[in-house]
């Protein structure tokens, strides 16, 4: 099984604060990974690392081998990226932001067209194309968000908090979206995420609190280090919420 | 990296502005309306005051709403590096900023291609001016329409690095709008777009000096030049110089290893 990302004893601090405490981890190509964490917990921090918004000081971040400090150009390319924040330009057109996103890795225009059709279909939004971002629903917004992201065909999907501000069907489609193009395409997803009911048994879990990786490993594993019941009960232990 | 991927990326952030530009029509018409502002009514009551002696480019006296056009075409520039800075901080809050730094593209080509985007637009911005502008009689000979680009090329781009600098030192889009009563206000005064210098010199030494060192000065006597297709060293090394630095200044804060992103903490 390739390794799609690997990260070995990163830290990060703003001042005097930590933000994250010798954090280690690996994801493989095909696994769909839940980074689960409170607010504040140094998630978004992460994702701000491997993407390079930051730079690493210390520790190392690679992308299927390439690191990202030292070879950013190979690694990025293997990125798709959907932040917390709402990305889009509200007052282009769905297809204008995808055209912008697809010149931002050098990608021709008529592949580049290619490429949106094929994703358009693929959340379900064709009649949508020619509109203004500002007229869709948040749930569209993020579906053209994840539309995105794949445009340039990534092996290593990291979404931060995709579904907050969501209502519950428009959760299920993009979670459900998510995981069916983990299995057909391969992808390592890293989905960060502090709602616990969008984690399933078979998957893997990366649970974080204040900067420090407390355990990962897959969902029953998990549980039973933990000997709880569920990955709640499990997660309320490891953080210490009763 | 091929050189086609990089064409392809500079041409989608370009293509990007253009389209912004056409989509906020109130962007281009209040960017027309304050130098003609300028130009209908505070040149008509300051001409009578301001009395311009011949100097270089003019050959001859000219009415004051002349010399003050090339001030008000850089004041064009100023506000479009300035406004483009202002929606980079509203693109990093928004987060908008963040796919593009993402990009595999290496980040100073594609905080270049951004500038270089924003410069276009204002340039357009500034023939439609020059249009206008011949209702007042401020008629360049033909070939300063032409001699005037490359002026405004490098103006735009030193004025855009200065805004995109700042865009990266400043934290949140309130502090901005405080930079720009600090920026701009001081710049635009503060420099020959609207007295000549030696005419400072007369009242006030260390004002000249203010006004000489002022990088706008830089830009204003650039197109001044360029307009009547005359080239002025002194003010070409001067703004190079300053474009240099305000370029370096920006990418250095946009870099990921020292830049201001990182001490922000990403907010």
């Amino acid at each position: 099984m390739t390794v799609a990302l690997e990260i070995k004893n990163v830290s990060h601090r703003f001042g005097d604060f930590t933000a994250l405490d010798d954090v280690s981890l690996n994801i493989n190509s095909g696994d769909f990974t839940v980074l689960l964490g409170l607010n504040g917990a140094g998630k978004t921090t992460l994702y701000s690392l491997i993407t390079r918004l930051y730079n690493n000081n210390s520790g190392s971040i690679q992308i299927y081998g390439f690191d990202v400090r030292e070879d950013s150009v190979n690694a990025l390319k293997n990125i798709g990226v959907v932040f917390q924040q709402p990305t889009l330009d509200l007052d282009l057109s769905v297809r204008e932001n995808l055209q912008y996103h697809s010149s931002l890795h050098g990608i021709s225009s008529l592949d580049a067209n290619k490429r949106i059709d094929n994703e358009i279909v693929r959340i379900k939004l064709e009649d949508k194309i020619k509109n203004k971002i500002r007229s869709l629903s948040g749930g569209q917004r993020r579906r053209v968000e994840i539309a995105r992201s794949l445009l340039h065909k990534p092996k290593l999907l990291l979404l931060d908090e995709p579904t907050v501000g969501l209502d519950i069907g428009s959760r299920q489609m993009i979670l459900d979206h998510v995981k069916t193009l983990c299995k057909k395409n391969n992808l390592a997803v890293l989905w960060a995420t502090h709602l616990i009911d969008e984690i399933d048994k078979g998957e893997k879990v990366i649970i974080i609190d204040k900067g420090k990786v407390l355990e990962s490993g897959d969902v029953s594993k998990v549980i039973k280090k933990t000997k709880t019941k569920n990955i709640r009960d499990a997660f309320n232990k490891l953080v210490g919420i009763k | 990296m091929d050189l086609i991927i990089y064409i392809r990326c500079f041409k989608g952030i370009v293509l990007r502005e253009a389209l912004r530009f056409v989509h906020q029509k109130e962007r281009f018409f209040s960017a027309l309306v304050r130098p003609l502002v300028w130009l209908g009514i505070f040149a008509a009551g300051f001409r009578s005051v301001l009395g311009v002696a011949i100097i270089p480019p003019y050959e001859t006296y000219i009415p004051y709403e002349v010399y003050i056009a090339p001030g008000l075409i850089a004041m064009i520039q100023l506000f479009n590096g300035m406004q483009s800075s202002l929606s980079m901080v509203y693109d990093r809050e928004m987060g908008s900023m963040k796919t593009m730094l993402v990009s595999p593209i290496p980040r100073w080509f594609l905080l270049i291609s951004k500038l270089l985007a924003g410069v276009f637009v204002s340039i357009l911005q500034v023939y439609a001016f020059l249009m206008i502008a011949s209702l007042w009689d401020i008629i360049p000979p033909i070939s300063g329409y032409f001699t005037i680009l490359p002026a405004l090329i490098i103006s735009g781009l030193m004025l855009g690095s200065l805004g995109m600098f700042l865009s990266s030192a400043i934290k949140q889009l309130e502090n901005f709008a405080g930079v720009m009563n600090f920026v701009i206000f001081p710049m635009f005064f503060a420099s020959s777009a609207l007295y000549p210098l030696w005419k400072i010199e007369e009242t006030s030494e260390w004002l000249y000096y203010v006004c000489f060192y002022n990088p706008f000065t830089y830009a204003v006597e650039s197109i001044r030049f360029s307009l009547y297709s005359q080239i002025n060293i002194e003010y070409t090394i001067g703004i190079l110089l300053f474009t240099f630095i305000f370029l370096f200044l920006s990418i250095l804060g946009y870099d990921p290893a020292r830049g201001n992103l990182q001490k922000k903490g990403g907010k």
